[in-house]
């Protein structure tokens, strides 16, 4: 699936929330669910840290695409992550870099990443971002 | 004559505001309808607002004020012989006198307008890194303090070589007491502190510590960002050099601010800007300052901020002190026996001296995440480091949840914030 595809995948899942609460209490889910980044990779130059929460990104380059795994200590957060993952994991860096993620605003997240907010999700994306760029360059 | 302030000036009908001495439990619920903001849902849910320690809510006198001077009563201050100019510089002026006696300073030109308690704090440190601070020379804060009575010390440190010292706090968030007399020596030049804690809600014994400093002849700035709201500042009986604070927490306008300073000490220290209005003349070869405040008020002023700033003095003064107080105390008590009774929970700032301002922590539930349920219960509330790191540290937690209330602020409420902070803490359990 493109990650487009996945996207418009998600909006219809976050579609059968009718009741804000039972949104948060799947994201809450997820977040629960995701594979917890091993301590030793909880690595101070992997924390992106904001005034809120603290999120950790381990990046990897292996057969032309890059494999994510994240994690932070706020679990709605956490949660979100897991939907980037699920998003961007496993692409190659060009797709990781053509993709705007609009699926954030249509399920109704986005003041999650306003950058008042300070809660590491929005510096996330970027250094998501930025690992597909350094990538792609190293490929090149 | 000038510079009394007359209120027909600005067409507001102030006089509903008498309405607030109610003596009964009815004068809470009287004195939010005097707030618009209060008024309204978030998220679908009628709002709670408990980040007052972040900012108040305006009453409509101080939002009608504003209106009324962007509207037709805006001419430049000080400088002018228009009516305009003469009606801004009235109320900008009237303000000051206010304010003077709200906190009871012993004259007009002891009241500095700043941009709030950062701007005043910044103004000090500045003034006391180039005319006082030299190596050797220390300053000495609290370790509860906000990043604002820190990081101006810092920076004056690094100007002037001087070294910060911090007294420390103990396991309930309260100032040790017993270590003051081995950080107050001859090298400290200014003691910096902190009236009532932004985290902790303590209301430390600022007393004490201006009476030693006073006794080796070192000054105190008394941070009141908080204090202010919740307590009766007389700067005179209190004795601190300088006390600061801002509008915004008090009712009043964001973007304005106080520093009281005592006169002798105002005109011994230098400016911290240059500019219009804080001369007396200006030549290419020397330029004399203008005595205090004008001094410290360099450039135009926020003159809408001021004059809103002194509605807000004018509508504190009419609220009902004792009722007030016995609703804050009530709510207090409330929340403390609540918040106790929740076992994963943690209360940081334990003191029978306390506002109510409650940071806490919940085992198994991130404080974001808690305030990011809350919000859409209609609950606001602060989560984070609250602009002060090292508290964070000395508690070990990365960072709190923190409900903190107002005048109008009612026990109800309280009710309900529990009850959602339940249901939260339930969501993520």
């Amino acid at each position: 699936m493109t990650i487009k595809e996945v996207e418009h995948q998600i909006i219809e899942e976050f579609a059968l929330f009718t009741d804000w609460m039972d949104k948060y209490e799947y994201l809450i889910e997820l977040g629960k669910s995701v594979p917890i980044i091993s301590e030793s990779a909880k690595l101070d130059s992997n924390l992106i840290k904001g005034c809120q929460s603290r999120v950790w990104l381990d990046a990897e380059f292996k057969d032309g695409r890059i494999f994510f795994k994240a994690d932070s200590d706020a679990v709605i957060t956490k949660g979100i992550i897991s939907l980037l993952i699920r998003l961007l994991s496993g692409r190659t860096a060009q797709e990781i870099l053509d993709a705007n993620l609009d699926f954030i605003k249509e399920i109704g997240l986005q003041e999650n990443l306003s950058p008042t907010r300070a809660n590491g999700l929005l510096s996330m994306i970027k250094q998501i971002k930025i690992y597909a760029m350094a990538f792609s360059a190293t490929k090149k | 004559m000038f510079l009394r302030y007359n209120w027909q000036l600005c067409f507001v009908n102030f006089g509903v505001i008498k309405l607030l001495k109610m003596k009964n439990r009815s004068s809470i619920l009287n004195i939010r309808s005097f707030f618009p903001a209060l008024d309204q849902t978030i998220n679908g849910k009628k709002l709670i607002y408990l980040d007052n320690g972040a900012t108040s809510q305006k009453p409509i006198s101080v939002i009608e004020l504003v209106n009324e001077m962007n509207s037709g009563i805006n001419g430049n201050i000080h400088r002018a012989v228009h009516e305009l100019s003469a009606k801004t510089t009235a109320l900008y002026e009237g303000a000051r006198d206010k304010v003077m006696n709200f906190v009871n300073a012993s004259c007009r030109e002891e009241i500095i307008f700043t941009g709030g308690t950062t701007a005043s704090i910044n103004l000090v440190a500045f003034s006391f890194s180039r005319d006082i601070l030299k190596p050797g020379h220390s300053i000495l804060i609290s370790g509860g303090e906000h990043h604002s009575n820190i990081v101006p010390w810092q920076m004056a440190c690094e100007r002037s070589g001087a070294t910060l010292r911090v007294l420390p706090l103990d396991d309930n968030g309260c100032w040790r007491m017993d270590l003051l007399d081995k950080l107050l020596d001859s090298s400290v030049k200014i003691v910096s502190v902190a009236h009532i804690s932004n985290i902790l809600g303590v209301i430390n014994p600022i007393e004490e510590v201006i009476k030693k400093a006073h006794s080796l002849n070192i000054p105190v700035l008394i941070d009141g960002a908080q204090g202010i709201v919740h307590s009766k500042v007389d700067v005179q009986k209190l004795g601190c050099d300088f006390y600061a604070f801002s509008g915004h927490k008090m009712y009043g306008p964001t973007g304005i601010g106080v520093l009281y300073g005592k006169y002798n000490l105002l005109e011994k220290i230098s400016p911290f800007m240059g500019g219009g209005d804080m001369i007396e003349s200006v030549n290419f070869a020397k330029t004399t300052y203008a005595p205090p405040p004008l001094k410290f008020e360099a450039g135009t002023p926020n003159f809408i901020g001021a004059a809103a700033l002194g509605a807000a003095v004018d509508f504190i003064s009419e609220i009902d002190v004792e009722q007030a107080s016995i609703n804050e105390k009530e709510i207090t008590q409330y929340m403390l026996k609540e918040l106790k009774a929740i076992e994963s929970i943690t209360l940081y700032g334990n003191s029978p001296n306390k506002i109510p301002l409650f940071s806490f922590t919940v085992k198994g539930a991130h404080p974001t995440d808690l305030a990011l349920l809350m919000d859409n219960m209609g609950v606001a509330l602060r989560s984070g480091q609250m602009c002060s790191e090292p508290v964070m540290d000395r508690f070990c937690v990365e960072s709190m949840l923190r409900a903190s209330f107002a005048v109008y602020n009612t026990i109800e409420e309280a009710q309900q914030f529990i009850e959602s902070l339940k249901k939260a803490i339930k969501m993520l359990a």
